[in-house]
């Protein structure tokens, strides 16, 4: 039997802020998404107040007073240099990893005698614990959704010190008989509605349905799932990440817009920030595609929401043709009257670098151009980000509004720690 | 001959015989960081390690990681704020050393809220 790892960093984002604030442990504490509007992570203690993931910050004011909640903006900053900390110990420690998002990634321990399992997952435990301050979770089981599981279970269970193993089948049975159906990774809201109206509610539910009637009710996806409950590994091990499909910049203002000017620079921020990710990945893009549109909450407002997608005749990733082409289709859907939140670009039909089939009509001097943006991304990386950019550029950050925002600890040297002394 | 040329001509004629020797340039990173994972930068702020050379606005690089040793030069967290002193583990308490005659040792037991951050490893100055 091989075996999986799952590691999950516990309130991630809260966590970090922690870090450097040790006076907040055993105070709740929420962090907010990009304008401050909705809380996107939680310390237990703000979970205990009933806090949940998603609510705008205005509806729980009253609680924040009450209850001396700390309140942060997101500092992505601290977060992706953290996580990246995490990750660079997860990838000492096991064969291989395939990061699943920020604070969670899957560890390939196939080569791992099982007796070595448990007091493996305590050892990483506390290690990314005491190296880099953040508690985690790692649940080790045959299968990626039974290791999901058995990470939950760490958090449930503060004795396990942050490893917990589980295969034994009386093991993952008394488990699940607990487990909340809905929670099942893999299981969506739709299913999960689903069975509780079949009252099914625990995962061993699930988990003791027929396979015939699995397959016939949930089809192909629930049935990985169940085999996955029931120890079959269904779902791959990627160490590679898959080839992207798109690569999306969008942000929503803390201010709205209202002129072509203002969305014009923010428009070109975007495909600036999109085409220098494909140079970062070696792709083209064959796509593109802008959009705009107003604030969906105001409905005393009038709405729209307006997309543009036009094709390029060779693949690109040149910032000066995307720009242009991208203030172009702004302005074929940009209207006045209309208080703009939120706006994006979009690039899809990827194709890696060697791939691209050249055209005779093509008028732009590809080696040129490909030369001159190498000189500006390496400007870039050694100087700082926007050193070089078009004037009609603005710095992303400009574009959001965040007042809480704790200092970037660990990828600014204006804003490290300080240590009164 | 002009100089420019003369090294013109040692380029064109001759292979480098460093080259085989490229990319080992004295790197300060791996010098003093060790364990990026666990290391942090901070910025002193006061006087008070003055007589051990640490003084307002030099960079301390932190290793978070490491166990205090009796006498190490420690980053401690008193009752809600950060300060940096010498670390003198006492058995039932700590003391924590000033290096500055105007200040007093600081004295913490089971009744504070306490705790080794982690321990200076390097101190930068600006001459």
């Amino acid at each position: 039997m091989g075996f999986i790892g799952l590691c999950d960093c516990n309130n991630f984002f809260v966590s970090c802020e922690r870090v450097f604030r040790p006076d907040l442990e055993g105070r709740p504490v929420v962090v907010l998404s990009n304008n401050d509007g909705c809380i996107v992570a939680r310390s237990n203690e703000a979970k205990a107040l009933g806090i949940k993931m998603g609510t705008p910050l205005y509806q729980v004011r009253d609680l924040v007073r009450r209850h001396d909640i700390a309140v942060f903006s997101s500092n992505y900053q601290l977060y992706g240099d953290m996580s990246q900390r995490v990750m660079d110990i997860l990838r000492q420690a096991a064969p291989s990893i395939e990061v699943y998002s920020i604070d969670e990634a899957f560890l390939n321990l196939d080569e791992m005698p099982l007796e070595t399992l448990e007091p493996f997952a305590r050892n990483l435990s506390a290690r990314i614990r005491r190296e880099v301050g953040i508690p985690v979770s790692i649940g080790i089981s045959p299968t990626k959704t039974l290791a999901k599981i058995a990470s939950k279970l760490c958090k449930q269970y503060p004795k396990l010190g942050g490893g917990c193993l589980m295969y034994r089948v009386q093991d993952v049975e008394k488990v699940l008989s607990r487990f909340p159906v809905g929670s099942i990774w893999g299981i969506g809201r739709r299913s999960g509605a689903k069975l509780q109206a079949m009252g099914i509610d625990t995962a061993l539910g699930f988990y003791n349905l027929p396979q015939a009637a699995v397959y016939s009710m949930f089809t192909v996806t629930g049935l990985r799932t169940w085999k996955e409950l029931h120890g079959e590994p269904c779902i791959g091990f990627e160490d590679v990440q898959p080839d992207r499909q798109t690569v999306c910049i969008s942000r929503s203002f803390a201010r709205e817009m209202t002129t072509i000017e203002e969305l014009d620079a923010a428009i070109s921020t975007f495909t600036g920030k999109v085409a220098e990710k494909l140079r970062r990945a070696h792709l083209y893009a064959l796509q593109m595609s802008v959009f705009i549109l107003t604030n969906r909450f105001r409905e005393d407002r009038p709405q729209s929401y307006q997309m543009k997608t036009t094709l390029f005749e060779v693949a690109t990733d040149d910032t000066l043709e995307m720009s242009e082409r991208a203030a172009r289709s702004l302005r074929e859907i940009f209207r006045p009257g209309f208080a703009y939140k939120k706006a994006g670009v979009m690039v899809t039909r990827l194709v890696p670098r060697g791939g691209v089939q050249a055209s005779f009509l093509d008028t732009v001097d590809r080696g040129k151009r490909s030369q001159l943006m190498d000189v500006i991304d390496n400007i870039n990386r050694t100087s700082g980000n926007y050193t070089v950019r078009l004037a009609s550029q603005g710095e992303m950050d400009q574009f959001s509004s965040r007042t809480m925002t704790s200092r970037r600890f660990t990828t600014s040297w204006d804003e490290i720690m300080e240590v009164k002394v | 001959m002009s100089k420019d040329v003369e090294l013109a001509e040692v380029h064109a004629g001759f292979p480098s015989p460093a080259e085989d020797f490229m990319n080992v340039a004295l790197d300060l990173n791996k010098e003093l960081v060790r364990n990026p994972s666990s290391t942090f930068f901070a910025r002193v702020k006061g006087v008070s390690m003055i007589d051990d050379g640490v003084g307002d606005g030099d960079m301390l690089i932190i290793d978070k990681s490491a166990e205090p040793w009796d006498g190490c030069l420690a980053v401690c967290f008193v009752d809600g704020e950060f300060t940096l002193k010498r670390y003198r583990n006492k058995g039932d308490y700590a003391l924590l050393m000033p290096a500055n005659k105007a200040f007093k040792p600081i004295r913490v037991d089971a009744d504070n809220q306490f705790a080794v951050w982690g321990v200076v490893k390097y101190l930068i100055k600006k001459m």
